[in-house]
């Protein structure tokens, strides 16, 4: 056996196999090799001493822009997967516009090399739906898919029309494909900022309804039900959006959703002086939004947390709020933010890290996101007790545009594995 | 909220002047006397007072106006200031410069005050927030957000003619709150002065979703609207916002909601007709009512300079004892 490492006395947490129970994890050739005992003439390369630590997959985000190819002056491909890889998360996804879209395999091969040669988290690319994202023309599913993109989307752009949108689902649904949907009607969106509430009206900004949201939703979930297309809508940001993917699974429709980490903290009040790193899209809703989809992720309706990474250079947020680049550099607080809500009860620690692993996984049709045996190590082991404070040396993204800056967090990522190889280690009792 | 600490300093003075909104009942009523202080000034064969001498005041206008950028040049002169009137649509965006490194290279040549109007909403608090701390901003509209010297100077108008006691007065305004920053500031303004009552008369097309919050009583019948007001503001119709979804024809508006002889009756028989202009004639009202002897459209103009030189000069004084 090569490259074994045993992890020992950890608190070892797979929400996929029900297992969380203080044991040993043994890992050679990349692979998980056994759990609690070690497998016969064992040896290993190297202990990591795990006790008092969550032993669980490594995360797996379903939104992270890496903004490369295209964007390089706000991060790179190599500088988001080490922040990843710092954080926790073992795989992330990268949305297809970027700058050539992810529309043919050569873009996709530059984005997998360029994550091959950073050698810290895994990278896949979603593919774009349509030519350019230009809602027009279909990509070339079946190319991309067999490239490695097991999803496709047309990020925010609609299709020029539902007739467009119908024929995609029935293409991609011929091969498999996973759709990643956006529900936002732009003509409902009309190019707000904001949402539709009190805050807007009182500050006089562009706002976009729920309706934006629940409009799309009702009409995607119309053809999903048609075309029998496996679906996901991305960063639910309604009360009533949630609801409606419930009634969905309750009549049986197959189709997931997730959520952005700061739409479970954040609400429309946290503009209230026009600060533009709560900038975001879909827009910060209310605080009954907000209660609504930490509910329905604690009940499962939303069974993936993202972190929505969108970083950005400084001079993206230094203007008049409208102007503003929307998004948050995300990848740094996602595993803190979780474990906020472990701390506030809303949910369990076991359903937190299952949102963040066989979650994301199962959605992306991947058999991972859990610890068994023959699984590839992709792990993450963090302290859920060490604190650590969000701040410009903590956060390792090349975006610092987060409205969480200097939150303290507890859950600091000690080691993170990617296919058995340490890919981040951070010495023991050292906290950010 | 942090618009209280941006605009007013520790001693409570004004610092800058970007809404109503943060502000107190007394600084408004203070603005509102020194603008009555300032009011004789235009009635002397000099029209100057020398408190704002080898001061320098930037007009920095990102939406054209001539209007209110005329009144605020007027406004500084007469308080003896040098006017820098920059349009900015026209030259440095253009060229891809930020409005930070606009406001950088201004800050650079020693100005002293920037009048900031902008499409973007919260683009006067941005401003506040980034230029360096001797410089005071006023904002002369920013994006649908807020106007508050407009609001200042409807609110001198209305207590010329009807006294300090807002408190007895029903004032209506009539139009397009959803676009308008106008609207906003008076509204704040009226409910800071504690006017009795004040209602807003509008299409739902043309009204934000949460209007009431804002402390108004919402009417889409015109004549119920503006029953027994004291008070009619007419806000600005746009002419792109006249056809389309929003509203289906000039006609139908003005048939609905333009101010005529024959409304007029439902008010009060001494209300005070006010626009803050330029005003389209026959689509938000008639001109027999626009020049008749309830308007007061043109006393607003002269009153709006007699505002902004009270702003100004207040703001400024803040400015004076920060340096001594």
């Amino acid at each position: 056996m090569n490259n074994t490492i045993h992890i020992q006395q950890g608190r070892l947490i797979d929400p996929a196999n029900a297992i969380d129970q203080i044991q040993d994890l043994f890992i050679a050739d990349s692979k998980v090799v056994a759990l609690g005992d070690a497998p016969e003439d064992w040896h290993a390369d190297r202990t990591i001493d795990a006790t008092g630590m969550i032993v669980c997959p490594g995360l797996i985000d379903l939104c992270a822009n890496l903004r490369e190819p295209g964007l390089e002056h706000k991060a790179t491909i190599q500088s988001e997967t080490r922040a990843a890889a710092a954080a926790g998360i073992t795989t992330l996804c990268c949305p297809p516009d970027t700058n050539p879209v992810i529309d043919t395999p050569a873009v996709l091969e530059l984005i997998k090399q360029r994550a091959e040669d950073a050698a810290a988290a895994r990278v896949i690319g979603i593919g774009a739906l349509t030519r350019k994202l230009q809602g027009k023309e279909l990509s070339e599913m079946g190319a991309l898919q067999k490239a490695g993109c097991p999803a496709l989307s047309n990020q925010r752009g609609s299709a020029d029309n539902l007739q467009v949108t119908r024929l995609a689902m029935e293409y991609a649904s011929s091969f498999g494909i996973t759709l990643f949907l956006h529900a936002e009607d732009p003509c409902l969106a009309d190019h707000g900022c904001a949402h539709e509430g009190r805050i807007a009206t009182r500050l006089g900004l562009p706002a976009i309804p729920a309706a934006a949201e629940t409009a799309a939703v009702a009409q995607y979930l119309a053809l999903i039900e048609e075309t029998g297309v496996r679906a996901h809508f991305c960063r639910i940001s309604t009360r009533r959006g949630a609801q409606m993917i419930a009634r969905a699974h309750y009549e049986g429709v197959r189709v997931s959703a997730d959520v952005a980490m700061h739409q479970l903290f954040l609400s429309e009040m946290d503009i209230a002086d026009f600060n533009p790193h709560c900038h975001v899209r879909p827009p910060l809703r209310t605080q009954r939004d907000r209660d609504s989809l930490r509910a329905a992720v604690a009940d499962g309706v939303i069974m993936a947390i993202c972190s929505d990474h969108q970083p950005h250079e400084d001079d993206a947020k230094l203007a008049p709020f409208p102007a503003t680049e929307p998004g948050i550099s995300a990848i740094d607080s996602l595993l803190g933010l979780g474990m906020r809500l472990v701390e506030e009860n809303i949910l369990s620690i076991n359903t937190l890290i299952e949102r963040l692993t066989s979650g994301p996984a199962s959605i992306l049709g991947l058999d991972s996101g859990k610890l068994q045996v023959g699984q590839r190590a992709d792990i993450c082991i963090f302290d859920p007790q060490q604190d650590w404070i969000l701040n410009q040396q903590s956060m390792r993204s090349q975006g610092k545009n987060t409205p969480f800056m200097g939150w303290e967090f507890r859950g600091q990522v000690y080691y993170t594995l990617v296919d058995g190889i340490i890919v981040h280690q951070k010495p023991r009792g050292q906290s950010s | 909220m942090s618009q209280t600490n941006l605009q007013i300093d520790q001693q409570g003075k004004l610092k800058h002047f970007l809404s109503i909104e943060g502000l107190n009942r007394q600084l408004l009523i203070d603005i509102l006397d020194t603008a009555e202080s300032f009011s004789g000034v235009a009635e002397q064969s000099v029209k100057k007072v020398p408190l704002l001498r080898g001061r320098t005041i930037v007009n920095l206008f990102f939406e054209a106006s001539t209007r209110t950028r005329t009144t605020f040049e007027v406004a500084a002169k007469r308080l003896s200031a040098d006017v820098l009137n920059l349009n900015i649509s026209a030259s440095s965006t253009i060229k891809g410069e930020s409005l930070l490194d606009t406001l950088r290279n201004l800050e650079a040549m020693n100005c002293d005050m920037f009048v900031v109007r902008h499409g973007d909403s919260g683009a006067a608090h941005f401003i506040a927030r980034h230029v360096a701390p001797h410089v005071s901003v006023i904002n002369a509209g920013d994006g649908r957000h807020a106007h508050p010297t407009q609001a200042m100077l409807d609110m001198f108008t209305i207590r010329r003619h009807k006294g300090d006691d807002f408190g007895r007065l029903r004032v209506a305004i009539v139009g397009d709150l959803l676009h308008s920053r106008v609207a906003r500031s008076q509204i704040h303004a009226l409910n800071l002065l504690n006017t009795g009552e004040v209602r807003v008369v509008a299409p739902k097309t043309l009204l934000p979703k949460y209007a009431e919050d804002l402390g108004v009583k919402i009417y889409h019948d015109m004549d119920e609207g503006i029953n027994d007001a004291d008070v009619i503001i007419m806000l600005r119709l746009q002419r792109e916002r006249m056809k389309g979804a929003r509203l289906p024809s000039e006609h139908e508006y003005f048939q609905l909601y333009g101010l005529t002889e024959k409304r007029m009756q439902y008010a009060q028989k001494d209300v005070l007709v006010m626009h803050p202009g330029p005003i389209n004639r026959g689509v938000e009202i008639e001109s027999r009512v626009a020049d008749g002897p309830h308007s007061v459209i043109l006393q607003q103009v002269t009153h709006g300079i007699a505002v902004r030189m009270a702003v100004m000069s207040m703001a400024m004084q803040t400015q004076g004892s920060s340096h001594e």
